[in-house]
């Protein structure tokens, strides 16, 4: 059984729209048989915080294009991607491109 | 001998001084001409940009200040005088890093905008003034430049980058694959509501556009200024950004940000440097068997994501919707009704019609308690004052008449259940359209 795992999700560049226009999420993954990865991160936000129109930030099993996804202030590529087996205090933002200016 | 010599020094000193004051004479006249930058429309090659041998003693004065900072030097001028910079967008981000890049002296400075100039624009597009409205930004921001530094070459160009309205997107895109194949580090930058994002693209091996997004995100994640609302100075501070990166680059500095997403988060005033993934092996354009081998039609590439900055939906019938005349009529008849007006509250403090009541159409879709019990009580009463058991009527009002067509979609969901039976129809056009055939005083965003 692997513990439950506190991480700070992050949501920026217009991402927090989807989740009630909170930018900070301060959350608990509860305990469970496998460690968690990125993967059943996205499944649990989608579960939890997505309030509208999943679509906009999931597709498939992983996130749409256009968002980017930062593990401990690198980007997820450097770190794994899907397969990240998250660690307690773990800070992982969900930031859409931005256009304009 | 020693007569000779002294009779040749003074010769060459009376020429020198000749030299120099034929050039002032020519850079007077050049100056003068200022006013009579030439706007193009379309892109012809241009002659090599010339380097300096040597600064002069007005180039000395002038860049002073930096020439003292050992990072820059001498030789750090003289190479910002030999690099050419493509500033792509006139705008929010464009005026400040043209502005920067001509006062440092950058030798010449190519200024893209196929837009003129709005009043809308002038918040945090600083280099165009009230008098420059209705003029080509690119030409506005050149004369602009020009009367900063009248010895940087500007070239305004008056086009877009592709061939619909050119969107933020493609141009990303169209402009990332243009820097991949000539050879030219992107450093770009983007400014929207209170945030701002910056990464020099395609530098000493680091990504490129590509290699971060190989794949457009869905049209209607694509926000824009004029949906989404920004505070002019965030873009002025990533403009300012961008100059800063494009000097370092230029002069020989070299930019840290090749491998870097800076972001800045106006409302925390934060920036945080986040470590981005390395060139892809599998990148499209820059890796190592690319697809993409010249410049491609990005319009197709990004979907129908490319098309007006404003679409216009088209959800309802015809019998469902109602012009603004006829709510003009409807109004003067003093005929019994509610009108609806969905759009989000910062939007109704702008401007609203004084009978409308607001229900954002998120509430709607969320089914909010306290707006839903408003919105039963207003039914009542209005199938009350109208002493029968018709269908009251209800119209949904928005600025453009997108979000009423999908407000009317909840709506009818709603009548005969949550809500009294209703007759639910949308005002085409919202309340610009009402701005523009029916009330010119009201105003206009």
């Amino acid at each position: 059984m692997a513990a439950p795992v506190a991480i700070h999700l992050e949501f920026g560049g217009g991402a927090e729209l989807l989740v009630d226009g909170v930018k900070d999420h301060h959350v608990t993954l509860p305990s469970q048989p496998e460690p968690w990865d990125v993967k059943q991160l996205l499944v649990w936000i989608r579960q939890n915080l997505l309030k509208e129109r999943p679509e906009l930030f999931v597709q498939g099993d992983s996130v749409r294009p256009g968002i980017l996804v930062l593990i401990n202030d690198a980007d997820w590529e450097l770190m794994g991607e899907l397969d990240y087996q998250l660690q307690d205090q773990d800070n992982v933002v969900f930031i859409s491109t931005l256009h304009g200016g | 001998m020693a007569h000779e010599v002294h009779c040749l020094k003074a010769q060459l000193e009376e020429k020198e001084k000749e030299i120099v004051a034929l050039k002032n004479k020519l850079a007077h006249l050049e100056k003068g001409n200022a006013s009579v930058l030439k706007l193009y429309e379309k892109v012809t090659p241009l002659s090599a940009l010339q380097a300096k041998a040597a600064l002069s003693n007005e180039d000395i004065m002038r860049y002073s200040r930096q020439l003292l900072l050992p990072e820059l030097g001498v030789q750090g001028q003289l190479n910002l005088s030999k690099t050419s910079v493509l500033v792509v967008g006139c705008g929010g981000l464009g005026c400040p890093l043209a502005q920067y890049l001509a006062a440092a002296g950058i030798g010449r400075l190519g200024l893209l905008d196929y837009d003129e100039v709005e009043l809308s624009n002038l918040h945090r597009q600083v280099l165009h003034g009230e008098e420059n409205q209705d003029q080509a930004k690119a030409l506005s921001a050149a004369n602009a430049v020009k009367r900063l530094n009248s010895t940087v070459e500007c070239i305004p160009y008056h086009l877009q980058l592709s061939s619909e309205n050119a969107l933020q997107l493609i141009q990303q895109y169209l402009v990332n694959d243009a820097c991949v194949l000539s050879g030219k580090p992107l450093v770009s930058a983007s400014a929207l509501r209170m945030e701002g994002q910056l990464t020099v693209y395609n530098y000493r091996g680091g990504p490129c556009y590509r290699c971060l997004y190989p794949v457009p995100p869905p049209s209607e994640t694509v926000t824009n200024c004029s949906d989404g609302g920004v505070l002019g100075v965030v873009p002025g501070i990533m403009g300012c950004f961008q100059a800063l990166e494009v000097l370092k680059i230029a002069s020989g500095q070299g930019s840290s940000c090749g491998q870097q997403l800076v972001m800045f988060d106006a409302q925390d005033a934060r920036f945080r440097s986040i470590k981005l993934r390395p060139k892809q092996a599998g990148c499209a354009v820059c890796g190592e068997n690319p697809s993409v081998t010249r410049l491609v039609d990005y319009e197709a590439f990004c979907g129908s994501a490319a098309t007006d900055k404003c679409r216009i939906l088209n959800l309802l019938s015809r019998d469902q919707r109602i012009t603004v005349q006829d709510y003009k009529s409807i109004m003067d008849n003093a005929e019994p009704h509610l009108l609806l007006d969905v759009r989000p509250l910062v939007e109704v403090d702008i401007c609203h019609l004084p009978t409308s009541l607001n229900i954002p159409l998120s509430s709607l879709e969320d089914r909010k308690s306290e707006h839903i019990q408003l919105l039963q009580e207003r039914i009542s009463q209005l199938k009350l004052q109208m002493e029968g058991d018709c269908r009251p009527p209800v119209y949904i009002i928005c600025k453009l008449g997108n979000d009423s067509q999908k407000a009317v979609q909840v709506m009818e969901k709603m009548s005969g259940s949550e809500v009294e039976s209703i007759t639910v129809k949308d005002i085409s056009g919202g309340l610009m359209a009402w701005a523009k055939r029916i009330d010119p005083t009201f105003p206009q965003y």
